[in-house]
């Protein structure tokens, strides 16, 4: 029956991603403008999770830099697609952004990730800040403006860079955790000691993942900026931007590599609906949520439903 | 041939001298044991060896290269391996693959994942552990955790292995078990370094023994000259 049970796993999942996948890039065609502006958001948040979800799930560093290195992608778009015409091509600028984000990442990780624990987090989390100030204090005393506008490109050519980016970081994603760069970062987060004595390089592969993980935040802030067309230093620096990811993550669970994902889906649709309905409450509700998620569901939702099934098929299995 | 040399090594923590002008070595092949009362600095001196510390002075040098001031990832290219006093495994992990890091990551020449697991579970059956190799390190025994932290160590192909007081906390037959395995490493060709504590353990299984008095080497030889020798007496077995 385990057998069984393996094989049939192994067979639907990537049927069912391809599925969706290929539902996804159809949408356009059946879909309403509404629905592909909403699933663009909602894959931006898929992909800002599950990109915080590549380094900090295994490693056990928790960095709260994801804002900052969206706000990079941001501010890259709207340098080199004002609205006066574009520098480059759409395509090349979410690439550089990418870029950027992957240097800044290895730069600051190289000087921070020798802090441990909570120091880390606040450390990169005044990473935020300190990109924030210098560009308002650069807007002020050099540039004389306040924020940006941004080159209006088409809902669909958005939809379609964002789902590029979305289905390169999930490969991404899934390689690395099968390899043994996935089993050396594991190993730095249950017991960076004896990683290092093992012979793991644990400074490359911490830096590494980190900068891999910013590409993919960096690509996601240069196409949501343009859907957004103006942004200045709060709007793309904004920290929420640091926490979501990690309350996506964690309600999804972070136990299966499906959860951040399903996470992040609900979350962001959560969030559209909630913003509609209730403009005034919807942090409050929000906050409710996720107090809910951590004091009864602390596998997160997938770690709830896998317990479910287990119940199902019979559950001999402990919860390992 | 001398496999690690060490020469007025000293660490201090603060104004704590935890490690003092030890000169040090041990043979290819044999099997070297390190005693000494709790405190003596023992374990500082396989973290001065291994590079999890650097040393404030001297020189450590292994198959006569400087090794000093390397990181340990390094150092543990080069052949050297090592367990902790406190044993520090990936809990979460399967024990194999626990093993298998050792392989992927430790040994000079890299090989595959496949061929790591196969190594990893060679390893676990030479080292006696004999529970299912997927289950994860951190539900098993000490005595099984133990043996997960030497094949580790024995994957990453290591000519040399810096034990740390493995045979603590295990019952009498786990004990024997241990020193047992601790020749059959040495048979492997591996150079054997440990610290332990259990006395009749690490007077029966070593070739020479050096003692440590608060960071101070106060005497080192054969097993039997130490326990003839009235300082060691004196300080540590009369205590
Ligand atoms: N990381 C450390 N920081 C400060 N002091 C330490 C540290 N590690 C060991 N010491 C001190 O150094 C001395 C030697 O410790 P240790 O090498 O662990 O002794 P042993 O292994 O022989 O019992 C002790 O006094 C201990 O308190
Ligand atoms: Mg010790």
């Amino acid at each position: 029956m385990d057998m069984s049970l393996f094989r049939s796993r192994r067979l639907w999942i990537p049927g069912l991603a391809l599925l969706v996948l290929v539902g996804l890039a159809t949408l356009p065609l059946y879909g309403s403008l509404y629905m592909t502006i909403l699933m663009t958001a909602i894959l931006m948040y898929i992909i800002l999770t599950v990109s915080w979800v590549i380094f900090s799930g295994p490693s056990g560093y928790l960095s709260l830099a994801s804002a900052a290195f969206f706000g990079v992608g941001i501010y890259t778009s709207a340098i080199l697609l004002p609205t006066k015409g574009a520098v480059l091509p759409v395509l090349v600028v979410v690439l550089i952004a990418g870029a950027i984000s992957f240097v800044v990442a290895v730069l600051v990780g190289a000087l921070t990730l020798r802090l441990r624990g909570i120091y880390f987090a606040i450390f990169t989390f005044g990473l935020v800040e300190l990109i924030k100030q210098v560009l308002i204090f650069f807007e002020i005393s050099v540039t004389g403006t306040r924020g940006r506008f941004i080159m209006l490109v088409d809902t669909h050519t958005i939809f379609y860079i964002m789902l590029g980016i979305f289905v390169v970081l999930m490969l991404t994603a899934y390689f690395i955790r099968r390899s043994k760069f996935g089993l050396a970062l594991r190993s730095i987060g249950e017991n960076e000691e004896a990683a290092a004595h093992s012979g793991v390089n644990v400074t490359m592969v911490k830096v590494i993942t980190f900068g891999i993980s910013a590409v993919f935040m960096g690509a996601a802030g240069a196409v949501i900026a343009m859907r957004w067309t103006y942004i200045d230093p709060y709007i793309a620096f904004n920290p929420l931007f640091s926490f979501l990811p990690v309350l996506m993550a964690i309600f999804g669970g972070l136990g299966q590599f499906y959860g951040p994902l399903i996470g992040a889906a609900i979350f962001a649709y959560l969030e559209e609906v909630l913003l509609t309905k209730f403009p005034y409450y919807y942090m409050l509700i929000f906050g409710c949520v996720l107090v809910g998620t951590m004091l009864f569901m602390p596998m997160g939702l997938t770690g709830l439903i896998q317990r479910g099934w287990r119940r199902l098929i019979g559950g001999q299995h402990a919860d390992a | 041939m001398r496999m690690l040399e060490g020469e007025k090594v000293t660490k201090y923590f603060g104004g704590l001298a935890a490690v003092l002008q030890v000169d040090f070595y041990v043979e290819q092949g044999e099997i070297f044991g390190l005693i000494g009362p709790n405190g003596a600095g023992k374990t500082t001196l396989f973290n001065l060896i291994s590079g999890a510390f650097t040393p404030k002075s001297g020189v450590i040098k292994f198959k006569g290269e400087k090794i000093s001031g390397l990181k340990p990832y390094k150092i543990c290219r080069m052949g050297m391996a090592r367990t902790f006093q406190e044993v520090k495994i990936f809990a979460n992990v399967p024990a194999v693959q626990n093993v298998a890091l050792g392989a992927l990551f430790g040994a000079p020449k890299s090989v595959s994942t496949a061929e790591a697991t196969k190594e990893a579970e060679e390893l676990l059956d030479f080292v006696g552990f004999a529970v299912p190799k997927n289950i994860p390190a951190g539900g098993l025994t000490l005595a099984n955790q133990k043996r997960v932290e030497i094949a580790r160590a024995l994957a990453t192909k290591a000519d040399m292995l810096l034990l740390d007081e493995v045979m603590a906390g295990l019952t009498p037959t786990e004990t024997a078990e241990a020193m047992e395995l601790v020749k059959r490493i040495r048979d492997r060709g591996v150079t054997v370094f440990l610290i332990e504590h259990v006395m009749r353990a690490i007077m029966g299984v070593c070739d020479r023994i050096m003692v440590l008095h608060h960071g101070e080497k106060i005497a080192d030889g054969t097993p039997k000259e130490i326990s003839t020798s009235k300082k060691v007496i004196e300080v540590y077995l009369g205590e």
